[in-house]
């Protein structure tokens, strides 16, 4: 199953996470692609590690991602990112939110948060394109559209275009929340911004 | 998307009632599906007419057969979870009763049914119950079912035992969910040993596509057979959403209910005439899985190893393996082992793969078929690719091959209570009192045992909190005799299994303090109504349990029945030290709602005044994930003692203003936020 995309979705329960990976799986069902979709949810809700997995081409048996096996991870969390980083492939890419959600482990002293989850992963010689999705949504106004930048910024590094993946946000919006489209159309371009910016200067150094 | 998920995971309601149903399934099918290729309502032409087959064949291709995409009708193509198929083909089937108790990884597939117009929903108080609903509805000659997750089916299974003695009327589909790998549950254990314990049949579906349609052939089956049919799903079906083409609903009367006490009633008498057609009706369902479409043989060039499998693991195998010849079990009990044996000769060895216990293995290896299984696959856990490969290159003598990178060293993240949760207060409270012990139960509450309240010292079963705890009163011996004994119960789990443990406290005068947490929902999976709650599985007004007069009724005195407000940090210390203090049975009931919940009313946020915060931790000691520690300091005191200091900021934007974190600040630092403060996440 050679032709099968690997998509690893990571952040934690509350973040919005299964709806992107969702969204992405509905994209690619639209364009005729077999999917599965797979995570574990019961106590991840509860504010804990959720990883979504998304696989999708001319035919998908497992719908596992296993270690070493991930074309694209998409990070809504930062230590998260570095948490899952082993489950790229070699060659693969990781893009992710620079956001760091702290956990009562962590708040108590029990444990320390990764001092810079991006270097780390980045001295493991993964290519990694970080940005802050959170103050972007902020600036739009609307922290929620924070799911939308991560699909934005993840937009020009899928196997189909970005436009096709755009049009399948807003048709969910279209549906549900009307008055909701032109700011995810912004923020869905915000993010692409974000992250092309992000590969210049990676190019220019 | 602040940090808390109590917004995110928000619980959506679904206030539908029977005259309005068909106008929401149109929605469904039309407006919520919005990524549809076509937004027509589906085809029939796509379940074929209804003169169904018996046992309805799978797709045309087999979905592991076939390497391109296999056509389908747009509009009846939809993206599924395993819950979601199975509940779209038991409306298909034309269902009339469907009846669960919620439990991971079981829980939507009632909740779906429910969204489906044409039959009859119900939450029930726990999965016996449901079992014994699903039997009468078969009994009186419709088509029933229920859903369970695995512990379920030990609650249920006092009624499977004699069901299969009586068989059914109306075909009659169980579904039981196994948390293979353990997500969100007490233990793991394997449903396939009821099919054996119950000499019945198990169809276990390898993705949502096959949930569909074995769920559509388990109906024929059920009825066919005159018995219940197990449906075996597990994590990876139940929450994997995959392509699925569905059909449109066939209507099946009820046959109508015929006096027959001889099949019906099951006394000694009675029941020694139907033991010996049970084993009859074996004989002839080993035949039919011989012969079953649902059993696969699919061959490969490298014959050096042919799998058995069944399930998500067959998918696994065939992702892992892709050449090798699969024997996959889809009506997998009772097992196939001639066509097996037949399978095993064009191999040079067989390997069963299967999740989790060694039950194929076991029953190849009796019938002199030689085998690999356990010895080389861990009984633990999915056996994912991941898995599979080092078992197999070590059985082939091959080396195994090293992952690209090994994995980075983070801090674990365990599941935590949401913010402003109700039980917030209780543990900070219990983690207070000392030389207590405190009997657990299952629910959001079983978190209490972690970080930071340590507050919960037991967790067996559904509704053990309570006799457990008198176990622990009645046995007690010198070293525990001065110990305070709690138990701790949710309104669900009082009402699923933990009255008849009241009951038993209040007859033989148990010295326990019972702390009733009723937070009007069930919570952990996902805030469900319950009898507690005075809403029905639609949303719908209903009867509304009472159980200040409930637990009176089972025999606490009155003055020893307490409601306390949870949020209310002083009274409820008082009120547990004074009923932990009096040697009788008591009861103290907390009464404010989930925060998942609609009943829930969010109050204006908090913030920290930098200038106040003094650095005492005791806010941290709550336990709210809103609370964050953003700078620490190490002091000597003047008693020479050193101790860490841990100044605090409110995540704003998750705060809903419970209050409980200004309770037991001492330099009252917690004040109301400035309004509209948007701080998302803690930057450290």
């Amino acid at each position: 199953m050679n032709n099968v995309t690997n998509i690893l979705v990571v952040g934690i329960g509350g973040q919005g996470v299964m709806t992107a990976t969702e969204i992405l799986a509905e994209t690619a069902i639209s364009l005729g692609h077999d999917a599965k979709k797979t995570e574990v949810a019961g106590m991840a809700q509860r504010g804990g590690v959720v990883s979504s997995h998304l696989r999708f081409g001319d035919k998908v048996l497992s719908p596992q991602i296993t270690a070493g096996e991930a074309d694209l991870i998409v990070g809504f969390e930062a230590a998260e990112s570095l948490r899952w980083s082993h489950f790229l492939k070699p060659g693969g890419m990781i893009l992710m939110n620079t956001a760091r959600l702290v956990p009562p482990v962590v708040d108590g002293g029990l444990y320390d948060y990764p001092a810079d989850p991006v270097a780390e992963i980045r001295a493991k010689g993964i290519e990694v394109h970080a940005f802050d999705a959170m103050s972007i949504a902020l600036d739009l106004g609307d922290m929620r559209l924070g799911n939308t930048v991560m699909l934005g910024a993840i937009a020009d590094h899928l196997p189909f275009s970005a436009e096709v993946l755009l049009e399948s946000i807003l048709k969910r919006f279209s549906s549900r929340k009307p008055h909701m489209v032109e700011l995810n159309r912004k923020a869905f371009e915000a993010g692409r911004r974000a992250v092309s910016a992000d590969f210049q200067t990676a190019e220019a150094a | 998307m602040p940090y808390g998920n109590a917004g995110a995971f928000h619980y959506k309601r679904v206030p539908v009632s029977p005259n309005v149903l068909s106008e929401r399934l149109k929605y469904r099918l039309r407006e919520s599906r919005a990524w549809e290729l076509s937004t027509q309502v589906p085809s029939p032409v796509a379940s074929g007419s209804a003169t169904q087959p018996l046992i309805s064949p799978l797709p045309e291709t087999p979905p592991m057969a076939s390497a391109s995409i296999t056509p389908a009708l747009a509009a009846s193509r939809l993206l599924l979870s395993g819950n979601e198929a199975v509940a779209r083909a038991v409306w298909e089937s034309g269902v009339r009763v469907a009846a669960a108790y919620p439990g991971t990884p079981s829980t939507e597939m009632l909740e779906e049914i429910a969204t489906y117009p044409d039959l009859y929903a119900e939450w029930s108080v726990n999965e016996k119950v449901s079992l014994e609903v699903a039997i009468g509805a078969s009994m009186a000659g419709s088509r029933s079912f229920c859903a369970m997750k695995h512990v379920g089916l030990n609650v249920a299974s006092d009624a499977l035992m004699t069901l299969t003695l009586t068989g059914t009327n109306g075909g009659l589909v169980i579904a039981v969910a196994d948390d293979v790998g353990l997500s969100s549950s007490q233990n793991e254990q394997d449903s396939r040993y009821w099919g054996r314990f119950a000499h019945l049949p198990i169809m276990e579906p390898a993705d949502s596509q096959e949930a569909y349609a074995m769920t559509k052939a388990a109906f024929a089956f059920s009825e066919e057979f005159q018995c219940p049919v197990i449906l075996r799903l597990t994590t990876r079906i139940c929450h994997v959403k995959a392509l699925v083409t569905v059909g449109e609903r066939e209507v099946h009367e009820a046959k109508g209910f015929e006096k027959n006490p001889r099949r019906w009633v099951m006394v000694p008498g009675n029941a020694k005439g139907r033991i010996p057609l049970m084993f009859e009706r074996e004989k002839a369902l080993r035949i039919a899985a011989e012969n079953s479409p649902l059993n696969i043989v699919e061959d490969g060039k490298d014959k050096r190893i042919g799998f058995v499998s069944s399930g998500p693991a067959a998918m696994h195998v065939r992702e892992t393996f892709p050449d090798a010849p699969l024997f996959k079990l889809g009506l997998s009990c009772p097992v196939p082992v001639e066509k097996i044996r037949a399978f095993a000769a064009g191999v040079d060895m067989l390997v069963v793969v299967e999740e989790v216990e060694p039950l194929v293995e076991m029953e190849l290896k009796a019938a002199g078929i030689a085998c690999h299984g356990k010895d080389v696959l861990p009984t633990i856990g999915e056996l994912a690719p991941d898995v599979l490969r080092p078992g197999i290159a070590k059985l082939l003598g091959v080396p195994v091959e090293s992952l690209p990178q090994t994995p980075a060293n983070v801090f674990p993240r365990p599941p935590t209570m949401c913010v402003a949760c109700p039980h917030l207060g209780v543990y900070y409270t219990l983690s207070q009192l000392k030389n207590v012990t405190i009997s657990g139960d299952i629910g959001c509450y079983t978190l209490g045992a972690g970080h930071p309240w340590n507050a919960l010292d037991s967790c067996i079963s559904m509704g053990a909190s309570l006799p457990m705890a008198l176990g622990m009163d009645k046995g007690r011996g010198e070293t525990d005799k001065d110990k305070k004994i709690v138990a701790v119960i949710g309104d669900s789990t009082f009402l699923h299994m933990g009255m008849q443990g009241m009951v038993d406290i209040t007859w033989n005068r148990g010295n326990v303090t019972v702390l009733l947490l009723d937070n009007r929902a069930v919570g952990m999976t996902g805030g469900q109504d319950n009898p507690a709650n005075g809403r029905n599985i639609h949303g719908d007004p209903a009867p509304r349990v009472d159980f200040v007069k409930l637990v009176e009724a089972l025999g606490v005195k009155p003055e020893r029945i307490r409601q306390v407000d949870p949020y209310q940090l002083p009274v409820l210390f008082k009120t547990l030290r004074e009923e932990t203090k009096i040697d009788e049975p008591s009861v103290i009931i907390t009464d404010r709602p989930c925060v998942l919940v609609d009943d829930y009313k969010r109050q204006p946020s908090y913030q920290v005044e930098d200038s106040k915060c003094t650095g005492c931790g005791n806010c941290v000691d709550i336990g709210c994930p809103a609370i964050h520690v953003n700078r620490r300091e190490k002091v000597i005191k003047p008693s020479g003692k050193e101790v860490e200091l841990q100044f605090v900021n409110i995540e704003t934007a998750a705060c809903t203003g419970c209050g409980l974190c200004l309770q037991p600040c001492a330099p009252n630092a917690i004040v109301a936020a400035v309004p509209v403060q948007t701080v998302s996440f803690v930057r450290k």
